[in-house]
């Protein structure tokens, strides 16, 4: 058994259908922890405090939240400037976050057609998410492969959030075959790599 | 006066005890009171009570209960039932009224007496049916709106039917009687009509109601307001019942029903500052009438009587209720009551009311009943009244199950729209409920300033006049469906008992208050309030931040120093509470001195060690790049990993 720490964010909630669909779902999933970013600090007065003592009581981070201009809503960035503190997560005596695993669940309006050299958007989706990879590594976490909906604007969300909820119970029970994860670019509801075995 | 003592406390006695007992069964008040009047029947009769005239006096109970009918219906709401009203109430009298006096013609009477009858059996209980569905919350459903309609329209026609009846009148039963002109229960001995030409008569009922209507529009304002500011509950109380009997008076004066009158007079107040207000005075009063009423309905079944004949009047009782049943059920299909809600018409409707008993002792006294028949229609009207309350229970326990189980649950997510009661509507209340209406909610906003209610009445405010922190005005204003009630009241210690009875009486609502000062959060927390916003500390800490800015501050920097600020303050609010005593001022209680005398040396002694506050360390965090000595480790191992900051 892990513990998951499932950190949702999206500011204009109402328009979204996949996020949403997402969040729900996730609710229904026992023995984890689901945070609502945007509602927790309505104001951006982030407790550091508290937040840096959830990174340390969980094992795996999980990240949800729509990207927003090639990176991560604002609220995201200003979670992860205050608490990946110096000190903490990385640089002198900074390793507590050591060995833990982090992960992001992302949706992307564009199709996956167009990340790549021959799409609009000329770079792979990997390659957006590249500061959050080295983030992790450079607090010595675990980075695995971003969960996916593309054309997150017309998907039927139903399918997406059903993946994203055995993705969080094989996570939590360790289901996951990393092995097999780490050699997918992303990974999507249909590609999901779980081992088979009924969950502990 | 003993007499008076001596019956006052004997009916008082009996419902104290019969209605808890009634209610804790699961019975109703109704079955209550009723239970009550029969066990007091032979204790009356020994003390030789004359329990109808009392009957009279208490059907005034009605008569405000359809004043408070009336104020919770606006009138664009009355027109709408219009066509039930005429459709549904005129067809039920009509056709019952037929029926029942085929019935009695097959029995033998002559047609005379039939149609009589006929016309008091198709009336149901007013008092009994409304009580009921108010006390179960049907009102509003669609079966007890019918039920309304048809009611309403019931009480409408008992003025014509008086009219009618010296038509009826025997030839036979004249010559016995001396002939004089009968006078009805409620006739009046004072009468404006009296011996006019029908026209003439026609319009002065026309002109009373019109008067009646243009009082309620024009008047009530400016005079509530005038005694609103002597700020004296009882005379307040005292005009509230003078309204509602002097348009009785008048009703009764032009020969109209007083019910009629002052539902009318309801009706036209509904949309009044001063309608919580009214309905509360006068409620009181109507429940207590009401429960004598019932209670000598009870007190009035001749046993002696029903022991003689009980297979014919529990048989005709029990007929007369299976006809006013089917046509009930009739009419509810034609009208489109449906399943459920048509049962509740049909099951609430089935009785015989308390306008039968006028109309029976008018009847004989109009010579057109005979006198052998009269006691045993009573008889028959108090019995199908009794079994009403059980019919009601029925409904309850085998009807509604059976459609329940047949209708899906409607989704949670769809929630009915939210009530927010807002306690003072001053400059912090009026903030609050201009922003919540701008959000699309609905709020009921109270507040005992008569002409501040005034003026913003002229902007289109809905606010109504009124002490919040009376449990009966709560009740009123519909705490019991609220879901936030908002506390701004500018005195503190109402506003903590307000917040204390509505936390211990209606945990459901959540309670938003007003703080004043640091010793009124404490007292709002201490009687159950978790919502306490101090009414003044935002805009101090704005002001402070202006002040940081002017100085010099970097905006952001002075922000950060601000929100630092107020987390500050929040922890020594918090642990200071633990100290509050309410009994002992701060000054002399020891504990509480002491620890705030350590958090301001605690601050005082960080400003001269580093020149700053506590709060500032704390919301300078954050942000920071890696210190010196780890910035020279990192260029030491130049293979090592590279800094975050590039």
């Amino acid at each position: 058994m892990a513990k998951v720490l499932h950190v949702f964010a999206h500011p204009g909630r109402g328009a979204s259908r996949v996020n949403t669909a997402m969040w729900r779902a996730a609710h229904g999933v026992e023995g984890i922890t689901s945070l609502d970013l945007f509602a927790l600090y309505p104001r951006y007065a982030i407790d550091i405090e508290t937040e840096q003592q959830r990174l340390l009581d969980h094992d795996v981070i999980l990240l949800q939240f729509p990207l927003f201009w090639y990176s991560a809503p604002a609220l995201v960035k200003e979670w992860i400037d205050l608490t990946f503190e110096h000190g903490f997560a990385y640089g002198h005596k900074g390793d507590r976050l050591k060995g833990k695993s982090l992960m992001l669940a992302v949706t992307a309006g564009g199709p996956q057609e167009a990340y790549g050299e021959s799409g609009y958007q000329t770079y792979e989706l990997r390659t957006f998410l590249t500061p959050f990879e080295q983030t992790a590594r450079l607090c010595q976490m675990k980075f695995l492969p971003p969960y996916v909906q593309f054309g997150a604007l017309t998907a039927d969300p139903a399918p997406h959030a059903l993946g994203f909820v055995q993705l969080l119970e094989g996570l939590r029970d360790d289901r996951l075959d990393r092995a097999r994860a780490d050699k997918a670019d992303v990974l999507t509801h249909d590609t999901l790599p779980l081992m088979e075995g009924a969950p502990t | 006066m003993t007499d008076f003592l001596l019956l006052a406390f004997l009916f008082l006695v009996a419902g104290v005890i019969a209605v808890p007992i009634a209610s804790r069964l699961g019975l109703g008040s109704v079955l209550g009171y009723l239970i009550a009047g029969i066990v007091l029947s032979p204790l009356l009769a020994l003390l030789h009570v004359d329990v109808i005239s009392i009957q009279h006096f208490a059907e005034f109970g009605v008569v405000m209960m359809l004043f408070l009918v009336g104020l919770e219906l606006e009138p664009r709401l009355l027109w709408a039932m219009r066509a039930r009203l005429l459709g549904l109430g005129g067809l039920q009298v009509g056709v019952t009224a037929a029926l029942v006096a085929a019935a009695a013609l097959a029995f033998g009477q002559v047609w005379q007496v039939s149609v009589a009858i006929g016309l008091i059996f198709a009336l149901s209980s007013t008092a009994i049916v409304l009580q009921t569905l108010n006390e179960k919350g049907l009102m509003k459903s669609d079966g007890g709106q019918a039920a309304f309609s048809v009611l309403l329209f019931q009480d409408i026609a008992v003025i014509p039917m008086l009219a009618f009846f010296p038509l009826l009148a025997l030839p036979g039963l004249m010559s016995q009687g001396d002939g004089h002109a009968p006078e009805g229960d409620h006739g009046a001995t004072l009468s404006l009509v009296d011996g006019l030409a029908g026209w003439q008569t026609a319009l002065v009922t026309l002109g009373a109601i019109a008067l009646v209507i243009a009082m309620g529009m024009y008047l009530t304002r400016p005079a509530f307001r005038f005694i609103a500011q002597a700020n004296l509950r009882e005379i307040f109380i005292a005009a509230a019942l003078t309204f509602v009997i002097g348009i009785a008076l008048l009703m009764t004066m032009v020969g109209l029903s007083p019910a009629l009158g002052t539902f009318l007079a309801g009706v036209v107040l509904a949309n009044s500052e001063y309608r919580h207000e009214l309905e509360s005075d006068i409620d009181p009063f109507r429940g207590l009438l009401l429960g004598l009423f019932f209670m000598t309905v009870g007190a009035g079944i001749d046993f002696g009587l029903l022991a003689a004949e009980p297979v014919l009047i529990v048989g005709l009782t029990l007929g007369v209720m299976a006809l006013k049943a089917a046509v009930l059920m009739g009419l509810a299909r034609i009208f489109r009551v449906r399943d459920e809600q048509g049962w509740l018409m049909t099951m609430g409707l089935a009785q015989a009311g308390e306008f039968g008993f006028v109309l029976i002792s008018f009847a004989s006294a109009s010579s057109v009943l005979p006198p052998d028949i009269t006691p045993r229609l009573t008889l028959i009207v108090t019995l199908s009244m009794m079994l009403t309350p059980l019919l009601f229970i029925l409904y309850e326990k085998v009807v509604l199950p059976r459609y329940e189980s047949l209708e899906p649950r409607e989704a949670d997510e769809i929630t009915a729209p939210s009530h927010i009661i807002v306690a003072g509507h001053g400059r912090f209340g009026s903030v609050v409920n201009r922003m919540l209406l701008s959000a699309g909610h609905e709020t009921t906003v109270l507040d005992h300033n008569a002409e501040m209610l005034e003026r913003l009445r002229v902007f289109g405010v809905r606010a109504f006049y009124g002490d919040a922190t009376r449990p009966d005005l709560l009740h009123a204003a519909g705490i019991e469906e609220a879901r936030v009630l908002v506390i701004a009241i500018d005195d503190k210690h109402r506003a903590t008992e307000l917040a204390r009875y509505v936390s211990e009486h209606y945990p459901h609502v959540h309670i938003t208050a007003r703080a004043m000062d640091r010793d009124h959060v404490y007292e709002l927390w201490g009687a159950g309030c978790r919502d306490i916003i101090r009414d003044t500390f935002d805009s101090a800490v704005r002001t402070g931040r202006s002040v940081y800015e002017a100085l010099g501050a970097h905006p952001f920097d002075a922000e950060r120093a601000a929100r630092g600020f107020v987390a500050e303050s929040q922890r020594t609010l918090r642990e200071l509470a633990g100290l509050y005593d309410p009994d002992i001022p701060n000054h002399e209680n020891v504990p509480y001195r002491d620890r705030a005398r350590e958090l301001l040396d605690e601050q005082a002694e960080q400003i001269r060690a580093r020149g700053r506050g506590a709060f500032h360390e704390r919301s300078e965090r954050g942000w920071t790049p890696p210190t010196q000595d780890d910035v020279e480790t990192l260029e030491a191992n130049k293979d090592g990993q590279q800094r975050q900051e590039t």
